[in-house]
């Protein structure tokens, strides 16, 4: 049980970034549910098919930051068609029948990507080589760099929920929906919008992880899993707690990672959900229990 | 409850007896094993109807006791000498129980899409230990083991040929049929389809909400996990893939198939479901496929279309295939 000092420095570093892909995975999760009341099922195979996205512009255009960006785009625009072609029908109706449905589309997508790219794992390559020296271990910042940039989204979507125009309009929809529409807000358009802001996020941390984990048919839903537990554990429709329980997790799983194999590290993760739901059902970093 | 039209019910449920117990004389041994698995798909998949249909709560967890059920089995079977299936059953009900209690007791402190959330979230948990201890479970490769004879000890000892194995699937299935009608018919389903219909009023008049729902998940996980037992029976063999989400899923596609609230939409449902996905990975050769000129949907799972049929029903047609009678079938 002997752990030396630096390997539990550089698994503090592995677990924040990636706590923070997490965190950007679970804040579209979040948004989306708690703007329309929608638990999107089908968020992990936007995140694998953004993936996909990003391995293909990768090999036509050979920029790794092309490949992130196309992705991001075309899957916001995919995630608003799948919006409208398949959960505005259902709006109105028990919240349960969008699980149902996005799990439908789940089960689709994930067979198509892996009927259309295979079963073979495609590798994305880091952009970024370099290495830095952290005590005598090398790490790369390729990783330091993701983990900034999922924050500097996340931050730049909570900026613009405050600041812009759409961002209030959003926050208004949140609130009450007939209201807002009441006063002129185009609620329709918000709620597809809000549904592509929470896929391109998606996309982005598929081709963000891609470097490290390699990209399949079915790493949508070890995602999906993990998000999940992240938005019960930091309070449903709650961006901050959302960020917060991704980066405790994730961290906890990569000190757990030290002592057992990482598939038993999961344990850890569900452990934290029990002791969550046991004292406080409404999530870790909601203010006031209700 | 009224009872208006007993006869009618009676002979119509006779009927579908009658059939599936000729089933196996008359089918070809591949339609044959289809239909006795069709049986324990429904029987899990009417165990998940107790919780969607009555209690009004979606589980997304029920691969977890269906699969405890199949494990509990596999170690009763792999410990006793002669294999006994009354042990199996045993086992396979305790552990698929304990379990139940376990999701139980945390997941209904949730409500809704919670709930279904945590169910899947329990289940992943139990892939997981599964999974990853080796020693005891055999890790991804499973476990085989023998299949026990029909036998009560000092009367009798049959065999199980695939026909008498069918006609004991069926008659587990019927009888837990009849039984989990009769408990939604009792004043305890009562209660729990009013917790479906109104949970604060349901708190209101006085009962106890949290117990009953309790005992719902409890009860659902218990014929799930004889579902399991059976599944292993029939197949000699358990696999973590039985604990993995996939299940459970397909669970709630058989219920929205077939209808939620009707106990054997959701075994017509796993029918529908099984019978188009044969179809379809037929239909997803090149043999059928060049022919009509689609040679590029070869290779394809069938699991896309059935995804998109099964998008379609959720959107128009959230009644089910058994929707229509389910004032009927419940009366």
């Amino acid at each position: 049980m002997d752990i030396p000092l630096d390997q539990i420095l550089v698994q503090t570093l592995n677990g924040i970034v990636t706590g923070m892909i997490l965190a950007l995975v679970a804040s579209g999760l979040t948004l989306i549910f708690g703007i329309m009341e929608v638990v999107n099922f089908a968020h992990g195979e936007l995140l694998m098919l953004g993936a996909y996205v990003g391995v293909v512009t990768l090999a036509l255009t050979g920029d790794f930051w092309v490949a992130l960006v196309s992705a991001t785009v075309l899957i916001a625009i995919f995630g608003a068609l799948m919006y409208v072609v398949t959960l505005r029908p259902l709006l109105g109706r028990d919240p349960l029948t969008t699980i149902l449905a996005t799990f439908g589309l789940s089960l689709v997508l994930q067979n198509y990507a892996l009927w259309q790219f295979g079963a073979v794992s495609r590798k994305i390559p880091e952009p970024i080589v370099g290495h830095f020296n952290l005590f005598h271990l090398d790490y790369p910042w390729y990783r330091v760099a993701v983990a900034l940039l999922s924050g500097a989204i996340i931050g730049g979507f909570w900026l613009f929920l405050k600041r812009g125009t759409w961002g209030i309009w959003i926050r208004a929809t949140t609130q009450d929906r007939v209201m807002a529409q009441a006063m002129g807000i185009p609620v329709p358009w918000v709620l597809a919008g809000v549904f592509a802001i929470g896929s391109g996020m998606a996309a982005a941390s598929g081709v963000l992880f891609g470097p490290f984990g390699g990209v399949d048919a079915t790493m949508g839903l070890s995602w999906i899993l993990r998000a999940f537990i992240v938005v019960v554990v930091g309070g449903m429709g709650s961006l901050a707690g959302s960020v917060l329980a991704a980066i405790l997790i994730s961290l906890l799983e990569a000190y757990a990672s030290l002592w057992v194999s990482p598939s038993q590290a999961v344990i850890v993760s569900f452990v934290v959900l029990i002791l969550t739901l046991l004292l406080r059902p409404t999530g870790l970093f909601v203010a006031t229990p209700r | 409850m009224s009872r208006r039209h007993p006869f009618a019910f009676w002979s119509v449920f006779v009927a579908a007896i009658v059939l599936l117990i000729i089933a196996p004389l008359v089918l070809p041994e591949f339609w044959r094993r289809f239909v006795t698995e069709v049986l324990i798909w429904g029987l899990l998949a009417m165990s998940s109807d107790l919780l969607i249909g009555y209690t009004g709560m979606v589980s997304f967890g029920h691969s977890a006791f269906f699969g405890l059920g199949m494990y509990g089995a596999a170690a009763a079977l792999l410990t006793t000498h002669p294999a006994s299936l009354w042990a199996a059953l045993l086992y396979g009900l305790i552990a698929a129980a304990g379990v139940a209690a376990f999701v139980a007791y945390f997941s209904t402190r949730l409500r809704d899409i919670y709930f279904a959330i945590t169910t899947l979230i329990f289940s992943q948990i139990f892939y997981v230990i599964i999974f990853t201890s080796t020693a005891w479970t055999g890790g991804e490769n499973g476990l085989n083991f023998d299949q026990p004879a029909l036998a009560i000890p000092g009367l009798f000892s049959l065999e199980f040929t695939p026909k008498i194995l069918h006609w004991f699937v069926l008659a587990v299935v019927a009888g837990s049929y009849l039984l989990l009608r009769r408990i939604t018919q009792s004043p305890f389903g009562m209660v729990l389809q009013s917790i479906r219909e109104n949970e604060a009023r349901t708190r209101a008049i006085g009962y106890p909400v949290e117990r009953y729902k309790i005992v719902s998940v409890m009860l659902s996980g218990l014929f799930a996990g004889l579902a399991g037992v059976l599944y292993a029976i029939q197949n000699q063999f358990a696999a973590p893939d039985f604990v993995f989400f996939v299940i459970s899923g397909q669970t709630v596609i058989y219920n929205v198939i077939g209808g939620v609230g009707t106990l054997v939409g959701p075994i017509v449902g796993a029918g529908f479901f099984l019978l188009l996905s044969e179809a379809f990975s037929r239909l997803f050769t090149a043999k059928y496929l060049d022919p009509i000129g689609l040679h590029a949907l070869a290779g394809m799972s069938y699991l896309v279309p059935l995804g998109l049929i099964f998008i379609l029903m959720v959107i128009f047609m959230p009644q089910g295939l058994l929707g229509f009678a389910r004032r009927w079938l419940n009366r």
